[in-house]
């Protein structure tokens, strides 16, 4: 076995681009991060006083604003942290273990 | 056609610099480049030079700055030496793996301790592995020259690297010469605009910098090397553009009355001066004497300089930096490295001088020469030497 | 080539002169290099600066050993610096004194011809300031030929700008006082 094969390298040196630099946006988004979690938050409406802090503390910005004014985590990229449930003010965010 | 004028060679520097309209300069003052930094900020202050002058807090500042905006698209440039450059240290190779095209001059100067603030090469042979091109000035014109050309080399699309034009602090730096300076128009033709090849702009975003990892560090560093080691080309070619337009003419590697010469000198920097009318001297006495000179340290001029030694017998290269504990001076073992396949190879022996401003004067060249001579006789191997070390 | 060493004090406009001197002879179509001693600047402490000129490219990056002129801007630095140390054996040593050349020789360790001028009065009577680096520039152009007046003049307009009249006038008048020993 050659040590290229063992080893090697995902793309040829004359396929980088210069510099190494990545020229396509937001390449981040096909790099689904989901299935990292052993726990996911579940939101209590009844708690929840649509401050936020789960949106903009979400290290993995997986929370959106939704129409009704709350905000859901996208399971395509929530790690499960928790930050979410440790940061809410009225512990209106649960994490449940995943099956 | 231009004028000819006496100048301050660091003032030189900061003309050149003008003249090729740099867009941002961001500098941090250290003696002995202060001088160049501080007429370009002058410059800008009272509106004969329309750029950014950002003053930082340090040098590691100086040059994340300019990388900033190089990446952003704007030709940028930078002067240090010695601490500044060692503090400089870990962001020089970044700004070569982005492939940023900043030019810097390095007006070198012996690192501390202890604190010494007098030429030598110290500095600028801690950086030699960093990834950026490297120049090295004999005297205030081709001071003025490499830096119009640096930039030129820099911002070819073949290139996108970043050089460093090297001239000896004090020596250089302090002395007033007659300096050549062209017109505009004529730095114009010979420098075009400057196209990015590529550049942080919000409309097209695009990430400079990312994670390099393992399966992607190898590649990344070996189409470092491979464009650095391809800049060659584009550099020679942009110095006989530079001829044919300015009418002075410059090669990687120069050789001085090598012809039939059974000893040769080989040195960097403003010594070669010296070390030309040292030759000069020994020939006159019947000295069978001659020299090489290196003006690109990298990429280095492995075939041009072996080219230069063809039929010499010995080989007397003179550092300026000592690599302490190593098996030579920096040039020194380079040089014997790249020599080192060569048939019929001279003896390649390595002569330290010149250590924090201590003064290379023409009795030491031939002092070299003469200890060479005896060395080739005897057949004894010498790896290097500090001249004229006081022992007692 | 010419080799020039001056010698000053910190703060007189030692490596002004140099400088003056190399753009003069660069004016001339010469070939010049005008330099400091290297290192820190401290005002009061005895400095030097050197010149060389020279009809072709000067190709000498050491200090300068073996000057043909020396110029001494400050009559105390006598007393402390060996001024014509390293002179060459047909030099010549341009002073800012007082004194006679027989009172000089008889002092200190100078023994090649000299020229003499009272640099500090002139300075002060045109200047109102001791600073002697453009009179005593009257007083090496009177001695030596390294370069021409008229070109020392004009490397004066363009350091000195609204105070080069003064400056010249201290010129000239050096260059009419000063004593050439033959």
């Amino acid at each position: 076995m050659k040590a290229s094969e063992k080893t090697g390298g995902i793309i040829g040196w004359k396929d980088l681009e210069l510099g190494c630099a990545l020229i396509e946006p937001g390449t981040s988004k096909g790099f689904k991060t989901g299935d990292w979690r052993s726990q996911r938050p579940v939101t209590d409406k009844e708690k929840c006083i649509r401050c936020g802090l789960c949106w903009i503390l979400c290290p993995d910005m997986a929370y959106r604003p939704t129409e009704d004014g709350f905000f859901d985590s996208d399971g395509n990229y929530c790690k499960g942290c928790g930050i979410c449930a440790r940061e809410c003010p009225t512990d209106a965010i649960a994490m449940i273990r995943e099956e | 056609m231009g004028v000819r004028v006496a100048m301050e060679v660091s003032i030189a520097a900061a003309e050149a610099a003008k003249l090729a309209d740099v867009d941002v300069i961001a500098a941090y003052p250290i003696t002995p480049q202060t001088h160049i930094v501080e007429h370009l900020a002058e410059l800008v202050a009272d509106g004969e030079l329309d750029a950014e002058y950002v003053p930082v807090e340090s040098e590691h500042s100086a040059l994340s700055a300019c990388i900033g905006s190089s990446a952003a698209g704007a030709r940028t440039f930078t002067a240090t030496c010695a601490q500044g450059l060692a503090l400089m240290h870990e962001i020089l190779f970044i700004a070569s793996a982005l492939r940023t095209p900043i030019v810097m001059m390095v007006v070198n100067r012996a690192l501390s301790a202890p604190i010494n603030i007098w030429n030598d090469h110290s500095d600028i042979m801690a950086e030699r592995d960093c990834g950026w091109i490297q120049t090295f000035a004999e005297n205030g014109q081709e001071v003025f020259d490499l830096t119009l050309h640096a930039f030129r080399v820099a911002e070819d699309h073949r290139v996108l690297l970043p050089i460093m034009v090297n001239l000896d602090g004090f020596i250089l730096s302090h002395m007033i010469e007659p300096i050549d300076i062209p017109e505009k128009e004529e730095v114009r033709r010979y420098l075009p605009e400057f196209k990015p090849a590529m550049r942080l702009d919000p409309d097209r975003p695009i990430s400079m910098g990312p994670v390099g990892i393992p399966e992607v560090y190898t590649e990344a560093k070996k189409q470092l090397d491979e464009a650095l080691v391809a800049s060659k080309g584009p550099i020679i070619q942009a110095w006989d553009e530079f001829g044919k337009i300015f009418g002075r003419h410059y090669k990687p590697v120069e050789t001085y009355r090598c012809e039939d010469a059974e000893v040769l000198l080989l040195t960097m920097g403003s010594i070669s001066e010296t070390a030309m009318t040292a030759v000069d001297i020994m020939r006159e006495k019947g000295v069978s004497v001659g020299l090489i000179r290196l003006r690109l340290w990298r990429p280095f001029p492995l075939d041009e300089l072996r080219a230069a030694v063809k039929g010499a017998d010995t080989l007397a290269v003179v550092d300026r930096a000592v690599s302490t504990g190593g098996p030579g001076g920096p040039v020194c073992s380079e040089v014997r490295s790249a020599l080192f396949g060569l048939p019929n190879r001279p003896k390649v022996l390595g002569f330290i001088a010149g250590l924090g401003g201590r003064d290379v004067t023409l009795e030491m060249f031939e002092e070299m020469v003469n200890q060479s001579i005896e060395y080739a006789k005897e057949g004894k191997e010498q790896f290097y030497e500090l001249v004229g070390v006081r022992e007692l | 080539m010419i080799e020039i060493r001056i010698h000053g004090r910190g703060g007189q406009g030692a490596v002004t002169s140099a400088e003056i001197v190399a753009t003069a002879a660069i004016e001339e179509g010469k070939y010049a290099q005008g330099f400091p001693s290297f290192g820190p600047e401290r005002r009061g402490a005895p400095v030097t600066a050197f010149v060389r000129v020279d009809d072709k490219p000067i190709r000498l990056r050491e200090k300068v050993y073996h000057p043909d002129i020396v110029v001494v801007l400050d009559p105390t630095l006598l007393e402390v610096v060996d001024v014509a140390e390293g002179l060459k054996d047909n030099g010549m040593v341009v002073i800012n004194s007082t004194q006679s050349e027989d009172e000089i020789k008889s002092q200190y360790k100078i023994r090649s011809r000299m020229a003499l001028v009272d640099a500090t009065k002139i300075a002060l009577d045109n200047l109102g300031l001791p600073i002697t680096n453009t009179t005593m520039l009257g007083a090496l152009i009177k001695a030596t030929s390294v370069v021409n007046i008229d070109s020392i003049n004009r490397a004066i307009d363009r350091r000195f700008g609204p105070i080069a009249p003064k400056n010249k006038m201290a010129l000239e008048q050096a260059y009419k006082e000063t004593r050439v020993e033959q």
